[in-house]
């Protein structure tokens, strides 16, 4: 099997996934124009600006050949702008470009401007007992989730983490830290996508 | 468990959010849109652009509050302030005005000719200019969690940007190659910390984000810097004071993303307006060259 994972690469932290993935034996491609996505297996958003990102996706329809491949069922993994990019709604910014591939709405710097940023010890069941040290940097929060997300983390009553099918998101940045538990959690999503 | 705000991976974990985008100079809410409707990754709140701070010479301060947080009640993207070099009042203003990032910047007049601020005591986030990778190191120990180059501000004109782009990785390269034993003379050559030289020694980079500033006016600028090896643009007077503000920025986004594409550099370049007008550096006296402000 062809190892590509494709890392959307416009803006934002793309060098810290590709580093945690090529540690974990993945090969990545950086995701820039719709050529890049034909042979990729999954594909990961990562953290940045998620109103600079939407403006790049439309320039040549990126964004567009994006939300058709996610109609197949591609797992796709979004952290923290990559978390808004795949939410069907946004509070306070119902026109802001995304895929809207998640029944989920969110709410965008919900936890205050850059001095609010913080890192904590999160309990994820689904990873087992250690916490897991997730840094968020102005970062949203899922308000409210339709009965079909999964919801894999909470942080003061808030959810941080989800799954909706092969899409996977997370508030918090775990390519800014060295554990790979989330990395490879979406890895075996990616693999048991094309195993059947 | 316990939220620990202001962290180091906190500070510096906003500019790794920044990589490969822009961050504009606006000093109006309108020009802040402008910017974000470009798709900027952040915009710098100012008074006035670096090439109107030139032409009116005098005393440069930081920024009007009531500017700067119009401009943060306006876009959602990150919101940067300078304060001046030394000046750690202006910054102690700026951080509890809630701005996300803070500019300690040559731009504006110095308030400390000896030293800068110890921005470790700071929740906020700090970023700060360099010419070579001894003066970035210096900020990075006083606690800047983002580095630029200084370029010659308000400009127009790449040139010292590239220098100072071209001089700090030449140095990083330097470091690599030498055994351990020299690391500590070579830390007092550059006068910079002996651990982050060992880490730059090491790793082969800097401990930080390093943006390109000083003199960026137009997408193959951005796009050289980026190919020279920064992590993305600040654009200054390059911007608002070209003849089509909305088109240019867009541009030098794009550019900025796909700066190794020359053909779609080709679609992006065409029809801008015409770009700010520019300064030969040599025509400008060297008091009044911003770059040598810093210590």
């Amino acid at each position: 099997m062809e190892k590509y994972v494709g890392i959307l690469a416009l803006q934002g932290a793309f060098r810290e996934h590709r580093l945690l993935l090529n540690q974990l034996g993945y090969d990545v491609k950086e995701v820039r124009r719709p050529a890049d996505l034909e042979d990729i297996r999954g594909l990961i958003i990562p953290g940045g600006e998620s109103t600079a990102m939407g403006k790049l996706l439309q320039f040549d329809g990126l964004g567009e050949n994006i939300k058709e491949l996610a109609g197949k069922d591609f797992p796709i993994y979004g952290t923290c702008a990559g978390l808004i990019m795949l939410a069907k709604d946004i509070i306070n910014h119902s026109d802001q470009y995304r895929f809207g591939l998640m029944d989920m709405t969110v709410e965008r710097n919900a936890y205050g401007r850059q001095v609010d940023s913080f890192e904590t010890g999160l309990k994820i069941p689904a990873l087992g007992q250690e916490p897991f040290r997730a840094v968020f940097i102005r970062a949203p929060y899922i308000e409210k989730v339709a009965p079909n997300v999964g919801i894999l983390a909470e942080y003061e009553g808030k959810v941080v983490f989800a799954r909706q099918g092969n899409l996977l998101a997370s508030s918090f940045h775990p390519e800014l830290t060295e554990d790979t538990r989330i990395h490879q959690y979406f890895i075996r999503i990616i693999e048991e996508y094309w195993q059947k | 468990m316990m939220a620990e705000i202001a962290s180091w991976k906190v500070k510096t974990g906003l500019a790794e959010m920044l990589k490969g985008g822009v961050i504009m100079d606006v000093t109006t809410p309108e020009q802040a849109v402008i910017a974000e409707e470009a798709g900027a990754c952040a915009v710098m709140a100012l008074e006035r652009v670096p090439s109107d701070i030139r032409a009116a010479g005098g005393v440069a301060r930081m920024a009007d509050l009531s500017i700067v947080t119009r401009i943060m009640e306006t876009v959602s993207i990150p919101v940067m302030a300078k304060a001046r070099i030394g000046h750690f009042v202006e910054a102690r203003v700026l951080e509890a005005a809630g701005v996300d990032y803070i500019d300690e910047s040559e731009v504006l007049t110095p308030a400390d000719d000896l030293y800068h601020i110890d921005k470790r005591d700071f929740k906020v986030p700090f970023v700060c200019g360099a010419r070579n990778l001894g003066e970035a190191l210096r900020r990075i120990g006083e606690g800047a969690a983002m580095i630029r180059t200084k370029g010659e501000p308000g400009t127009g004109n790449v040139v010292e940007a590239v220098r100072h782009m071209r001089t700090v990785v030449n140095e990083i390269r330097q470091l690599t190659v030498l055994p351990k034993e020299e690391l500590m003379t070579a830390a007092k050559n550059m006068g910079a910390p002996y651990d982050l030289v060992c880490y730059v020694a090491e790793h082969g980079k800097l401990p930080v984000v390093n943006f390109a500033a000083g003199g960026i006016a137009t997408p193959a600028d951005a796009a050289l810097m980026m190919q020279l090896g920064v992590d993305g643009i600040f654009v200054g007077s390059g911007v608002f004071k070209s003849e089509n503000p909305a088109k240019r920025a867009k541009a030098i986004v794009l550019a900025t993303t796909h700066y190794q594409d020359a053909q779609l550099l080709v679609e992006i370049s065409k029809d801008l307006g015409e770009a700010m007008s520019g300064l030969e550096i040599s025509s400008i006296a060297a008091a009044d060259r911003m770059q040598e402000r810093g210590w």
